[in-house]
C-alpha cells in the first residue's frame, strides 16, 4: 500500500508543479506587462492546438507532421541504436578497437547535430536522408558510450566464469556483455532518444518540408507566436511519452531479473 | 588426468619501485584425482594460487603446470567455482549449466542427458527453470558446482566455495561434496580459511604464511583419514568429535596462529 500512497503523492505534487507554472505564465500575459504577441497567453495557445490538431497549416494538421517528424526520427534513432550497441559493445571487448574508435569518436561527438546541417543540406538536399543523419549525429553517441560502459564494467567475475566455462568471443559478446549492459544501454537509448528527438527539430528548421519543425518555421514567418508554442507543446509531449516508453521498458526487464526498482 | 604441479612459483604485484611479493617460492604437487586444500590467514596468497592455476594470472617467476604443461589460458578442463557463484543473473538453472556444453559443441541430446544427470545429482531438477535471484545462497552454490562438474574436468578448482553461506547450509554443502567427490573423484584445489573444513575435505592440507606467502607445511590426512574410517560417519559432527580430528585440526591452528603472532609482533 505504501507504494500506492508515494505514487499518488509524486503525482499530485507533479500537478502542482504544473499548475504553479500555467498560473505564473497565465498571470503573467493577463497582466498586461507583456505583449499578447511577445508571450501569448495558455488559454490562447491551448486553443490554437486544438485548432492545429484539426485544421492544415504549412501543409498539414499537427498531428500529420508530428507523424512525419517521427517517421524521420525512428529511421535515425534506430539506425542509430543498430549500429551504435554493437559497435559499443565490440569496443568494450576488443581493446585494440577501442584504441582505434576511441579517438575520432571523442572528437567527432563534440560536434553538435546541429552542426552538420549545412552537409546534410549538401549530401542528401531535402531527402528524408538529411534529417536522418542529423538525428543520427545526436543519437549514435550516448548508444555507443553506453554500450561500451556497460561491457567495460561487467562483474569480472562473470566474465572469468565465462572463460573458464571456454566460452568464445562472439557468445561472450551476446550472452554475457550484452545481457549484462542492458541497463546502461537502455539509459543511453533513453539519452539518445531525447538528443535524437531534439535534434530532429532543429534538422527541420532548415532541411524540411514538413514535420513540427517545419511547422513552427512557418508560424515564425507568419508571426504566429501560438503556432510556434503548439509546435514547442507537441515535441515536449512526444519526447516525455518516448521517455517514459523506454524507462517502461528498463523497470520490465529489471523486474524479470529480480532487482525490483 | 590432471596433476597441478607448482615449481617454485613467485607472484609480485604493483610497480617495480613499490612491489607487493604475494607468493614466494611456492612448490607443490596435486595428484591425479587428490584433492588438496590450501589454508591461510587472508591476504597470504592462497587465491592467487588458484588464480594462476585457473590461467587468470600468471606466475611471476617458476612455472605452473598441469599435467607437465604450461597453463596459458582458462579452459574448462580447469572448472572453477567460485566464492560468489559468479552465476549469470539473466540464464535459468539450465542454461547457466548447459552454456560450457554448448561451448564444447555438446549435441542437444547428450547436453539435455548430462544436465539432467548432474541437477538430480546435486537435487536441483525441479529448479531447473528458476533464475539464479530466485534461489537461496546454497543452492546458487550448488548450481555453480553443477556448471563445473557436468564439464567432467580433470581440475577443479574451488576458491572459498561456501564462505559466503551461513553455518548450517556450509555444513550440509561439506557433506554434500565429500559425497560427490568420493564417488566421482577429480583432482581438486579447494582454497579456505576454515581450518575444520579443511581437514575434513581434503586428502592433504597445505598450510600458507601470510605476504610473501610461502607454504609452511603440508599434512597428510588421508591416511589418517582411512585409517579411522572417518567416511563410515554420515554427519560432519561425528568425524569432528573424533580424536584424530581434533588433534589434525589443533595441530593447524597452532600454526596458523603461529603466523598471526608472527605478524602482529
Amino acid at each position: 500500500m505504501p507504494k500506492r500512497i508515494d505514487f499518488m503523492r509524486s503525482v499530485l505534487l507533479g500537478f502542482l508543479g504544473l499548475a504553479l507554472f500555467l498560473g505564473l505564465w497565465h498571470g503573467l500575459s493577463a497582466s498586461g506587462m507583456v505583449s499578447p504577441l511577445f508571450l501569448p497567453s495558455p488559454v490562447e495557445v491551448l486553443e490554437r492546438f486544438s485548432t492545429l490538431l484539426e485544421r492544415r497549416f504549412a501543409g498539414a494538421t499537427l498531428p500529420a507532421h508530428l507523424a512525419a517528424s517521427f517517421e524521420r526520427f525512428a529511421y535515425g534513432f534506430i539506425l542509430a541504436a543498430a549500429i551504435g550497441i554493437p559497435l559499443g559493445l565490440l569496443m568494450g571487448w576488443f581493446q585494440i578497437l577501442d584504441e582505434i574508435v576511441s579517438p575520432i569518436f571523442d572528437g567527432l561527438r563534440f560536434i553538435a547535430p546541429i552542426a552538420w546541417v549545412p552537409f546534410a543540406a549538401l549530401w542528401f538536399g531535402t531527402g528524408i536522408g538529411g534529417p536522418i543523419m542529423i538525428i543520427f549525429a545526436g543519437a549514435f553517441p550516448p548508444c555507443v558510450i553506453n554500450a561500451y560502459r556497460g561491457a567495460k564494467f561487467v562483474d569480472p567475475r562473470l566474465i572469468e566464469a565465462a572463460r573458464m566455462l571456454g566460452t568464445p568471443n562472439h557468445r561472450v559478446i551476446t550472452e554475457i556483455l550484452l545481457p549484462a549492459s542492458v541497463p546502461s544501454i537502455i539509459s543511453g537509448l533513453r539519452v539518445s532518444a531525447g538528443l535524437g528527438w531534439q535534434s530532429l527539430v532543429g534538422a527541420e528548421l532548415i532541411v524540411a518540408s514538413t514535420g513540427v519543425g517545419y511547422l513552427m518555421v512557418m508560424g515564425q514567418a507568419n508571426v504566429s507566436t501560438t503556432t510556434v508554442m503548439s509546435g514547442m507543446i507537441a515535441i515536449g509531449l512526444v519526447g516525455l511519452a518516448l521517455d517514459t516508453a523506454l524507462r517502461f521498458a528498463e523497470r520490465m526487464i529489471q523486474r524479470r531479473r529480480g532487482l525490483e526498482v | 588426468m590432471g596433476v597441478i604441479r607448482f615449481d617454485n612459483v613467485g607472484r609480485v604485484f604493483g610497480a617495480k619501485s613499490n612491489p607487493f611479493v604475494a607468493l614466494k617460492e611456492i612448490d607443490l604437487e596435486v595428484g591425479d584425482k587428490e584433492f588438496v586444500a590450501i589454508v591461510g590467514p587472508s591476504g597470504c596468497g592462497k587465491t592467487t594460487c588458484l588464480r594462476l592455476v585457473a590461467g587468470f594470472d600468471f606466475p611471476s617467476s617458476g612455472k605452473v603446470l598441469v599435467d607437465e604443461q604450461p597453463i596459458r589460458r582458462p579452459r574448462p578442463e580447469r572448472a572453477v567455482v567460485f566464492q560468489q557463484f559468479a552465476l549469470f543473473p539473466w540464464k535459468t538453472v539450465h542454461d547457466n549449466i548447459e552454456l560450457g556444453l554448448r561451448n564444447q559443441s555438446v549435441a542437444k541430446a547428450e547436453r539435455e542427458e548430462r544436465i539432467n544427470r548432474i541437477l538430480e545429482l546435486m537435487n536441483l531438477t525441479a529448479y531447473a527453470k528458476h533464475f539464479p535471484h530466485q534461489l537461496s545462497g546454497g543452492m546458487q552454490q550448488r548450481v555453480a558446482i553443477a556448471r563445473a562438474y557436468v564439464l567432467d574436468p580433470d581440475v577443479l578448482l574451488m576458491d572459498e566455495p561456501f564462505g559466503a553461506l551461513d553455518a548450517q547450509t556450509r555444513v550440509v554443502m561439506q557433506e554434500e561434496l565429500v559425497r560427490l567427490a568420493r564417488r566421482n573423484p577429480r583432482t581438486v584445489l579447494f582454497i579456505t580459511h576454515a581450518v575444520e573444513e579443511a581437514v575434513y575435505l581434503a586428502d592433504r592440507v597445505a598450510i600458507m604464511t601470510r605476504a610473501p606467502g610461502r607454504i609452511k607445511e603440508v599434512l597428510d590426512i588421508r591416511s589418517i583419514r582411512e585409517a579411522e574410517d572417518w567416511d563410515s560417519y554420515e554427519k560432519i559432527e561425528d568425524v569432528m568429535d573424533l580424536e584424530s580430528f581434533v588433534h589434525l585440526r589443533t595441530h593447524i591452528w597452532r600454526s596458523l596462529r603461529e603466523e598471526k603472532a608472527a605478524a602482529t609482533a
